[in-house]
């Protein structure tokens, strides 16, 4: 299976890391230096193949990694040391764990003789990681890193994608070992072996049942986005074919184009009234690669009530886990999607316009609500329209935007629109404020002549505000594209909502200023106030190359609607000209997130 | 203060659970690596999922294979959820419900201490020989006996010894195997 090399070409376990980064085809990767993790730095900066990114914070590291491989594919990586290094880590991978986001993390660890003893900067790395981690690894012995690496990067990146550790101690850094390249015809690993085609008769069930359906809607997910392009493709195919309504998860906004008459946009506590009400009202729905996320659902029990479930998941795990469904399908959305459409094209070649053609009726009743509509001012700059500008101003650019964790958040999914897959990069699943700062530095690596930008909030990107210093130091031209409202917005509108204006630490005392805080890191800051400025403040933002700073002053008290209140069904929406939203929820619905 | 706050918690939209709990022996068949068990055990407790039993060993040297068996008490609809979750570690090969598959083999060890002397004495002789328990260890005012069977046989010769001077009992938790040529 694999040749032997003689003992004159033994190497280090060092120089095994970073070979098997190159036979993977890794060009960079994220990390920090330490005393554990000096040998495996010393082996990098021995060869010019791998670059290496120098990271402010480890978090950073790991939020760097997740949009490099949510903006390529390709799985991202990490190399940190032991102790704090790694647990500075963590909340990166349970990030990716939660959005199923490829990872490969290597934490340097205390030479074996030291595990155990409460070594100095010693955690136990595998242990700590063992639940935020598709799968995770001591090396104990330096004939098994070969394996364990190539390994790792097959668990990370097949099936559902996902986070994979890699613990080193510093002893079995220095062995010497043999190294074997990986064996790319035979990835077969004994108890792995995610299933990639979906059953064909479930397939075929389910398009029986999109050939009789007459409220029908896709509800589409992260997982068609992790299939691939061609995932998109065929995404895009199958729903020209049927002439059925298109909305989508968060997680995968960018995998139908947000200008097609199908799209309903975002669906969820956030998403538009159309696709929500689609959702609620439909006869059958076809889930491809989401999971049935609480945020997506609302009261289960009032969840699409009427309708056929169809589910298309890689990970089995994730069938009837929340919701009941009538036609599960486990394999890749990338390949059921084709069958479907080769099924579908054997039965017929028409579009069911005639047959749906009330339903289209219904929804465009639902669109012409205009659920994601605001009040614009001339005086203060209203956070959606500065979203939107920003839409306008770069909609000719190959443009990946990411953000953070918050009402800009919603925003940007509800006022942003996109075309093309892996151009949207925010935590989903964990809901991690200060992700999209480092997430946009990792896209611009991994792209370095796109137009890359972070939209932000002030609070969420002050928690890695420091890696503002490592787009400096590496030229990376982000734009972080602050709405700043001087509130943790999202906090303060729960609690509007749910807790009487009592506003407990939800706005910010003493904010930065931001445009000397870019000028301090040796980037640029703009600020901008005033809505009749703000196209040219945004193109002055776009031109300049370098880093910047955009400190956007927005409305203060701005509600992010429409909203599917906690303890709602999908048909009881919050819409945008509810003036008081403190009345809507009951008692009950207050004890729920 | 707070007077008119309102109570709130964490529970996210539960459904009320309204399925029956039904207890059911699952078989995996595992890796022997380092960290597997804390991995299966990990698992069920981040998942709120309740163990009642759990046997682990090495049953093939050869491929480095253990056999769990693992008791578990949930709804069907939970049971087919930890059955799922565990086929998604790495290092698991196979997961079987033993329960859902047929009227399956199950075997429990226990050494039980028993102290007395008298009346007591010779009646804890005649039960241990009823339920064919062997006597391992014997002082002049002691016993441990060793018993095998399911469990239900082992807690009825536990609660006999009770008032006849028990001091301690160790179980080893549930092996179990399928009935038949098949194997897992």
């Amino acid at each position: 299976m694999t040749e032997q090399t003689s003992q004159d070409n033994q190497i280090t376990g060092a120089e095994m890391v970073v070979q098997a980064l190159v036979d993977q085809g890794v060009e960079h990767i994220f990390g920090y230096p330490g005393g554990a993790a000096l040998p495996i730095y010393d082996a990098i900066f021995q060869q010019d193949t791998v670059q290496h990114i120098l990271v402010r914070h480890e978090q950073g590291a790991t939020h760097m990694a997740e949009g490099y491989a949510r903006s390529t594919g390709k799985a991202g990586v990490v190399l940190v040391t032991s102790g704090p290094g790694a647990t500075n880590a963590v909340t990166g991978l349970t990030d990716a764990l939660m959005d199923s986001i490829p990872l490969v993390c290597i934490t340097a660890q205390v030479p074996t003789t030291l595990i155990g003893t409460d070594g100095f900067q010693e955690c136990d790395t595998v242990g700590i990681t063992r639940s935020c981690t598709k799968h995770n690894y001591l090396v104990k012995n330096v004939a098994d890193l070969p394996r364990i690496m190539h390994e790792a990067f097959l668990i990370a990146t097949t099936g559902r994608p996902g986070p994979v550790v890699v613990d080193i101690p510093k002893d079995v850094q220095f062995a010497l070992g043999d190294y074997t390249k990986p064996d790319l015809d035979n990835l077969r690993h004994a108890s792995y072996r995610p299933r990639m085609d979906g059953d064909h008769a479930a397939i075929e069930a389910a398009v029986d049942l999109m050939l009789r359906a007459e409220r029908p809607v896709f509800y589409t997910g992260g997982g068609v986005i992790n299939a691939g392009p061609e995932a998109s493709e065929h995404l895009r195919e199958l729903a020209e074919l049927t002439g059925f309504p298109v909305t989508s998860t968060l997680m995968g906004l960018g995998a139908f184009p947000a200008s097609n008459p199908q799209w309903l946009g975002m669906l969820g506590m956030h998403g538009t009234y159309e696709a929500n009400l689609a959702m609620h009202d439909c006869d059958l729905m076809i889930n491809i690669g989401a999971r049935f996320d609480d945020r997506i659902t609302g009261r289960i029990d009032a969840f699409s009530p009427n309708s056929r479930k169809v589910h298309v998941d890689i990970d089995p795990s994730s069938i009837n886990k929340v919701v009941r469904v009538d036609v599960p399908i486990i394999g890749d959305c990338g390949r059921v999607l084709e069958e479907m459409i080769r099924i579908y094209r054997s039965k017929t070649n028409q579009p069911r316009s005639e047959a749906i053609a009330p339903w289209w009726k219904q929804i465009e009743k639902w669109r012409g609500v205009n659920s994601l509509g605001f009040k614009n001012s001339e005086t203060v700059i209203k956070p959606q329209h500065a979203i939107a500008r920003l839409y306008e101003a770069t909609r000719d650019r190959d443009v990946y935007i990411t953000t953070e964790v918050g009402q800009h958040q919603m925003w940007a999914a509800q006022h942003f629109h996109f075309e093309k897959p892996n151009r949207w990069m925010t935590s989903g699943g964990l809901g991690t404020m200060g992700y999209g700062l480092p997430a946009s530095v990792g896209v611009q690596v991994a792209h370095p002549d796109a137009l890359v930008i972070d939209i932000a909030g002030e609070a969420s990107v002050q928690m890695t505000m420091q890696e503002m210093s490592t787009a400096v130091q590496y030229g990376l031209p982000v734009k972080i594209f602050i709405l700043n409202n001087e509130r943790m917005g999202m906090v303060r509108q729960w609690q509007d909502l749910l807790h009487g204006s009592r506003y407990a630490h939800s706005y910010s005392q003493s904010l930065p200023d931001f445009v000397k805080l870019a000028e301090a890191y040796g980037g640029k800051g703009i600020r901008c106030s005033d809505p009749a400025k703000l196209d040219a403040a945004i193109a002055e933002m776009i031109d300049y190359d370098g880093p910047v700073l955009f400190d956007c002053l927005v409305e203060k008290d701005e509600n992010c609607l429409p909203m599917i209140p906690s303890g709602k069904p999908h048909n009881e929406m919050i819409l945008p000209d509810t003036a008081n939203i403190g009345s809507i929820i009951d008692e009950k619905g207050r004890a729920l997130v | 203060m707070n007077a008119n706050l309102m109570p709130t918690g964490s529970a996210y939209f539960l459904t009320k659970e309204t399925q029956e709990t039904e207890k059911h022996t699952l078989s995996v068949l595992v890796d022997n690596e380092p960290g597997i068990l804390a991995r299966v055990v990990g698992l069920f407790s981040a998942r709120g999922y309740n163990i009642d039993s759990l046997t682990v060993s090495e049953t093939e040297h050869d491929k480095r294979l253990s056999r769990i068996t693992v008791v578990v008490v949930a709804t069907p609809k939970t049971l087919v959820q930890i059955k799922l979750q565990l086929e998604r570690l790495v290092p698991v090969h196979r997961v079987h419900d033993l329960t859902a598959e047929g009227t399956a083999l199950e075997r429990e060890l226990a050494l039980i201490k028993v102290a007395g002397t008298g009346e007591n004495r010779a009646e804890t002789l005649r039960l241990a020989d009823a339920f064919r328990a062997q006597i391992v260890d014997a002082t002049v005012e002691s016993f441990v006996f060793e018993v095998t069977g399911k469990p239900s046989k082992i807690d009825s010769f536990i609660a006999l010894m009770a008032p006849l001077g028990l001091v301690e009992v160790v179980r080893t938790g549930l092996a179990a195997i399928s009935r038949g040529q098949e194997g897992m």
